[in-house]
Order: C-alpha cells, then structure tokens, then sequence
C-alpha cells in the first residue's frame, strides 16, 4: 500500500486546518451557505435529510487495518456506531455534526486518511479492479497509477471548479473489467502495444444518472509516462466548454456527445500537443517509486488445493458452495481471494457497526498481510488469505454475518442509502433490498440462477448504477408517492450496456413478484447454464414485458 | 474604494471597469486607467492600444487566444468570474501565463473571495479584486493555505514528484 511521506503528511494537514478554519468562519457568518457549499462538499460533508453525511475516501479501495481500527473509533465517538461502504469504494458516515467535521478529518489525517474530494464538481476518487495486484488476470498492477492520479488530482489547482462531478477509473484485466471503465468520466484500460510498451486506452463520456452512456475510446494508445498531461488536455478542454447552464447536462459525456467524440478527441489532442513534453510528463524515477510502494508481500512458496482446503471441500457442502462462490483464484499458488460478503439478511446493503469494522482489521491483520479491499458491490476483500487457513477463516466469519455465499448473485444486491437517508431520493431503496433477499431466501434457487446482479436506484443520480444492472430498479416519484421503475438487460464489465426499461412502474409491495416473474421468464427460456444476460440478449425485451403486464 | 490584492500586498484599487457594450466599436472610453471588456479592446484596438493605461477583461466564456498578437502590450488582463463556482477562468490563467507568455498583471475579478485565491494565485493570477464585502487582510491568508502542492502551476514550475528528495 501507498505510505505517506512528510510532503503527503504535509497536505493532508494543511487541509485540515484549513477546513476548520472555513468552517469556523462558516459559524462565525463570515461565509455564506452558498460559499460553504463547495467547500465542505470537496471535504466530503454532505447535508442530507436527517443529518451530514461525512463521505470519507478509500483511495482505490485499499484500507490497512490500522485505518480499519481509526475508521471504528471514528464510526464510534461522532457517529451512531455504524457506516455504509458505497458503490464508489467510499465509506459514509451517516450521523456526524458540521462541527465535529474537520475534527474527524484531523483523525484520519493521522492514519494517512482524508475526505478530499469525495464530493462537488471535481475530480473524485480514482477506482480500479478489488482485486488489483492479486488477480491472475492482470497485465500490471493498476494501483500504482491510481495513486499517481490521486496525487495530481489532489487539489489540482485548475480543477477544482468544474461543471460537475468527475470519475477516473482504471482496468489492468484484458478480459474482464471489475473497474466499470466503460461507466465512468475517463475510463483507462492499461494495455501494451505491438512492440510491448505499456500505455493506455483512454476512453471518455460513460457515465449513469440521468442520461446513462457507454464511453468512447478517444485514444487507442497513449504511452505510459504521458498518463498526467493527456488527463490535463481532457480536463481542461472538459473544463472550459462543458455545460455550466444546466446541471443536468453538465457532465462530460454531454460534451463529448455534442462534439463528437472524434471532434472531442481532436480538441483534446491540440491541447496536449502543448502540454505532452512539459514538466507534467511522467519520469521512470517517480513511476518506480510509486511502484515500490506496491511490491508483493512476504508469500511463501505454497502448493494449491493442500489437503487442509481439499478435505473440508469434499466433505462440507456449505464450505463448499461459500468456496465456490466467495472465493476466486490468486495470482500465487497455495493461496486466494477471500470475499466477504456484507449483505445478510435484514442488514442494509454496504452498512457495517463500528465492531464489525474492528473485526474486519482482526481478519485482515490474522489472514491477509493487514491490508482489506473495498469493492462497488459493497463488500469487502481479503486479498492474500492461504488456502490451507480458508476453511479455519470461514468458520470465523460465519458467526460475525461476512459468510453469505451469495456473491455475484440475485441477492447480492447493490443498493443506495435511498430515502432512508439521502435528501436527495425519490423512493426508499434498502426497504426493497430487504424484501427482496426476504423473498429468495432458498440458497439453491438463487445459485441455480447463477450470476446475476441486481441493483437499486433511489433516484437518477444512480449511485446504485441500476442502468447496468442485469435488472435494475429505481426509485421515481409520482404525484409523491414512492414508486419504481424497472429496466432489464444491463451488464457492467468489458462488454457493458445499458439496461432497458420494461414498462410502467410499480409499488414497492408488488416488486418481490414482479422479479420473480422476470426470473421465471429467465427460467422458463434459459439454454442449458445461460446466464441472465446472455438469454436477455438472445431473448430481448418482450417475453419479459408479457409476463409482467400480462 | 475598493481594495485590491497585487502580488501579496494591499492596495486600492484605482482601476474603472467598463461593463459590456452592445456596440462595442462605439463604446466611449474615458481617459485614466479603464479595463475594457474583450470585445471593446478588439474592436478599437488601433486607437486603444496607443495608451499605456488600458487594461482588458475576459468574461468566462471568451477565448484568450483572441489577445495573442498583442498580449504583450497590456498593462493589464482581468479575468471575470461572474460566479465563484464557474471554474472556467482557472484555465483561462494558465493559458494566458503559460500558452501565451503574458508577463503582466493578471487580475481575477468578479465573485472574487478567500477561498479561492490559493488555486487562482497556482493558475497564474497574481492581482485580486476582491468582492467588496471581503477582507483584504484575512484574504492575503488565503494565498498561503498550503505550504506544498503535488502538481506544477504557474508558481511553481515543477510538479513534486520532480522536487521530491
Ligand atoms: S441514487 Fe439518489 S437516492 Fe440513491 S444515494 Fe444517490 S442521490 Fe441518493
């Protein structure tokens, strides 16, 4: 993991005091609402129906379990005892006051954690693949980019002020894409050309809410050191013609779809001609220091599939299906990738209580080098756990609820905080959640349906990225009641796309049978061991219209 | 009068401001130190550009690149921002410091306050008029909030990653 030196420690302070200093002004009716506004949103703190929200940053997911113990006794002391993981590998506070803000900020500080840009029209965390640097399935590890991104975008002087919200996100995996590049403002896929340099395809203008797009590639490759100044050149072109008239139309993909994204490029490419040799441009000394930071942990050198996993697999067929269904394979033989699931029944979706927080440090500290990983779908992993210690840790985690081996399917649900929390909602999102894992209780139909994801909406910003759920649900508001609209046939990943809407929308009673008359329509059609979406797509919308409003 | 920050200290400021003109070839352009707005300056530019005390604003929208030929003539460039949280004239700074060598007073102007000045000073403004209602001497703070920054601007040439010991 990334450590911070006195320059990093140096910032994140003066941050700090900084942030107490505007909100002491803020309280003294020196700054205005409006002039607070941004201010305390680019540190994170939110104003939401029933108390701030405090949306503290999780830089690519990665958390030592030394930040898991601060985050527990912050959760603790100026919180109700719980938070919720986010789809963005954030973590939220729900309770805390606009006082106690930058106290909690100069906590974290000391455990090299901050809330900086989480929030307000500029350019937000930079997400990657939950399983970077443990994965087979990667060219290179991603995260030392991700940091090298967090570092420039870290009160980058320009950008602070943007149209809108901006999300960086990057894939190291040619085959599959955990990261949801193709969703997000700039979505980098690290690649190698023919002669083996390593780059990037850049592409630009995903994104969900409102007006969901898939992004365009506006560079099929663009070499390693010049990462920074082609970031820039999109930035700054992003930054003086986006649209600031109309929110709702702010969002880079807007522009790029006005331009053209062969016009966009071109801009982009003008700017950066200016820019591709100044001192912005990567060097092998800064790269290689930011990897060090990044090196494997002490493995040793161990067998796969040793008889302490082989064993209780043959024998114990619950150990089994959480196997086969939370575990997935490491780049290293004799060990794997443990996920931890955070969706019992009768829990939000993504929330956690301050001990299970501390439980979570205890597991990363006995099975994974101290280090945990925060993925979208709101779980957490352990990315370096032995196989032969795999049957000993589920037995752990049972008891503590992070055992559910439902990963990947129906009710692994992503969900939003929703009108249970967020002033911004239509319709409350948890309480469909939990009718929903309420009603596909029985493990075996749920894994006999195999992947599926489905997500919730609590309204069009989408933070539960329902449009690229296999079935998406979102929250509207008619004549304000709560109602919900559902949409089939999106997926994330390489081959992303955006579901389609079925029909008029429902009351929240009637959504556990209308899903299961959409499973059934899968069922009923299904060839052999199909997936949802493949018979989605070889199906189309129709037959699962007909059932639902027959 | 109203105060203005230049390089660090307080003055005030002696400077009019003419707004935009619908017919900016007959806008009237009175004697002593006036910023004219872009379109003004364009259009009238063989008379004005005879005078030492003219300076020219840019709103949020205009292209810096319009000044090019004579940029290194003013005595001065103020760039507006009609709202604190319109971003654009950030970008407009550096492209006047950096793509165009401009090496005179670069002035924000507008919803100019504290909060901001640390990023318009990295951007190349080195002169704030200050909204009215502001502190002049709680704003000179705001220019030393931070005492490093990880990226290169127009006050420091260098990003960290080339600094770092
Ligand atoms: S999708 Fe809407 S309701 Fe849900 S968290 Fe986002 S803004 Fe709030």
């Amino acid at each position: 993991m990334y450590k911070y030196d006195d320059y990093d420690h140096r910032i994140i302070r003066d941050r700090v005091n900084q942030f107490q200093d505007q909100t002491n002004r803020y309280f003294a009716g020196e700054l205005s609402e409006e002039e607070f506004l941004p201010l305390r949103l680019q540190n994170g703190l939110y104003v939401q129906r029933l108390a701030p929200m405090l949306r503290i940053c999780i830089p690519y997911g990665m958390l030592s379990s030394t930040q898991l113990r601060r985050l527990a006794k912050v959760t603790r002391d100026y919180d109700k005892g719980y938070a919720h993981f986010t789809t963005r590998q954030n973590l939220q506070l729900n309770w805390p006051t606009v006082e106690d803000a930058p106290k909690i900020l100069a906590e974290l500080a000391e455990v090299e954690m901050h809330a900086v840009q989480t929030s307000g029209n500029c350019i937000r965390n930079t997400t990657t693949d939950q399983y970077a640097g443990v994965t087979q399935e990667e060219l290179v590890d991603p995260r030392p980019y991700c940091e090298i991104i967090r570092q420039w975008s870290t009160f980058h002087p320009e950008f602070a002020f943007l149209p809108r919200k901006f999300k960086i996100a990057v894939n190291s995996c040619p085959d599959t894409d955990r990261a949801a590049i193709h969703v997000h403002d700039i979505g980098l896929q690290i690649i190698t050309d023919e002669s083996g340099k390593l780059g990037y395809k850049v592409l630009v203008g995903g994104g969900l809410g409102r007006t969901p797009m898939i992004g365009s590639v506006i560079r099929e490759f663009l070499p390693e050191h010049d990462l920074l100044t082609y970031l820039e050149a999109i930035l700054r072109v992003y930054n003086r013609y986006g649209r600031r008239d109309n929110k709702y139309k702010a969002r880079i993909k807007i522009l790029v779809k006005a331009m053209t994204p062969e016009g966009f490029a071109e801009k982009v490419e003008a700017e950066w001609e200016h820019l591709k040799d100044g001192p912005t441009k990567l060097t092998d000394v800064e790269i290689a220091r930011i990897k060090s930071h990044f090196v494997d942990p002490d493995y040793q050198a161990l067998d796969n599939q040793p008889s302490e996993l082989a064993t209780p697999l043959a024998e114990n067929k619950y150990f089994s299906n959480w196997y086969h269904r939370n575990v997935v394979p490491h780049k290293k033989p004799g060990y794997a990738i443990v996920n931890l699931t955070l969706k019992k029944l009768g829990v939000p979706p993504g929330n956690v209580t301050d001990s299970q927080i501390e439980q979570l440090a205890n597991l990363a500290d006995e099975y994974s080098f101290g280090e945990l990983r925060v993925t979208h779908e709101q779980n957490v992993v352990l990315g370096d756990v032995e196989q032969s210690r795999l049957f000993e840790l589920w037995e752990k985690i049972k008891p503590l609820g992070f055992a559910t081996p439902n990963l990947g399917t129906l009710t692994d649900i992503i969900c939003c905080p929703g009108g249970d929390y967020c002033s911004l909602a239509n319709a409350k999102s948890i309480p469909v959640a939990e009718a929903l894992q309420a009603k596909f209780d029985d493990l075996d139909y749920v894994y006999d349906l195999g992947e599926l994801d489905l997500n919730i909406s609590g309204c069009m910003n989408a933070c539960g990225h329902h449009h690229v759920g296999n079935i998406g649900v979102l929250g509207v508001d008619k004549k304000g009641e709560e109602w919900y609209q559902i949409s089939v046939g999106g997926a994330s990943g390489q081959d992303a796309s955006i579901g389609q809407i079925l029909g008029p929308s429902f009351a929240r009673e009637q959504m556990p049978d209308v899903i299961e008359k959409i499973l059934q329509v899968y069922v009923d059609k299904r060839n052999g061991e199909e997936l949802f979406i493949d018979t989605f797509r070889r199906i189309g919308l129709t037959p699962f219209k007909e059932r639902v409003y027959a | 009068m109203p105060s203005l920050i230049l390089d660090g200290q307080i003055f005030e400021d002696q400077w009019v401001y003419l707004e935009k003109a619908e017919a900016a070839d007959q806008q009237q352009v009175p004697e002593g130190k006036v910023v004219v707005p872009l379109a003004t300056w364009l259009a009238q530019k063989d008379s004005l550009s005879s005078r030492a005390d003219i300076g020219v604003w840019l709103d949020s929208d205009e292209e810096p690149e319009a000044l090019a030929d004579h940029i290194s003539e003013l005595a001065l460039i103020a760039v507006n921002f009609p709202k604190f949280a319109d971003g654009r004239g950030y970008s407009i700074a550096r492209l006047i410091r950096e793509r165009h060598s401009y090496q005179g007073e670069l002035r924000a102007m507008g919803d100019v306050l504290l909060d901001q000045l640390f990023y318009m000073k990295r951007c190349g403004f080195n002169s704030f008029a200050l909204r009215p209602d502001r502190s002049a001497e709680k704003a000179l703070a705001g220019l030393t909030t931070f005492t490093e920054v990880y990226q290169a601007g127009t006050d420091q040439p260098l990003p960290l990653f080339r600094r770092r010991a």
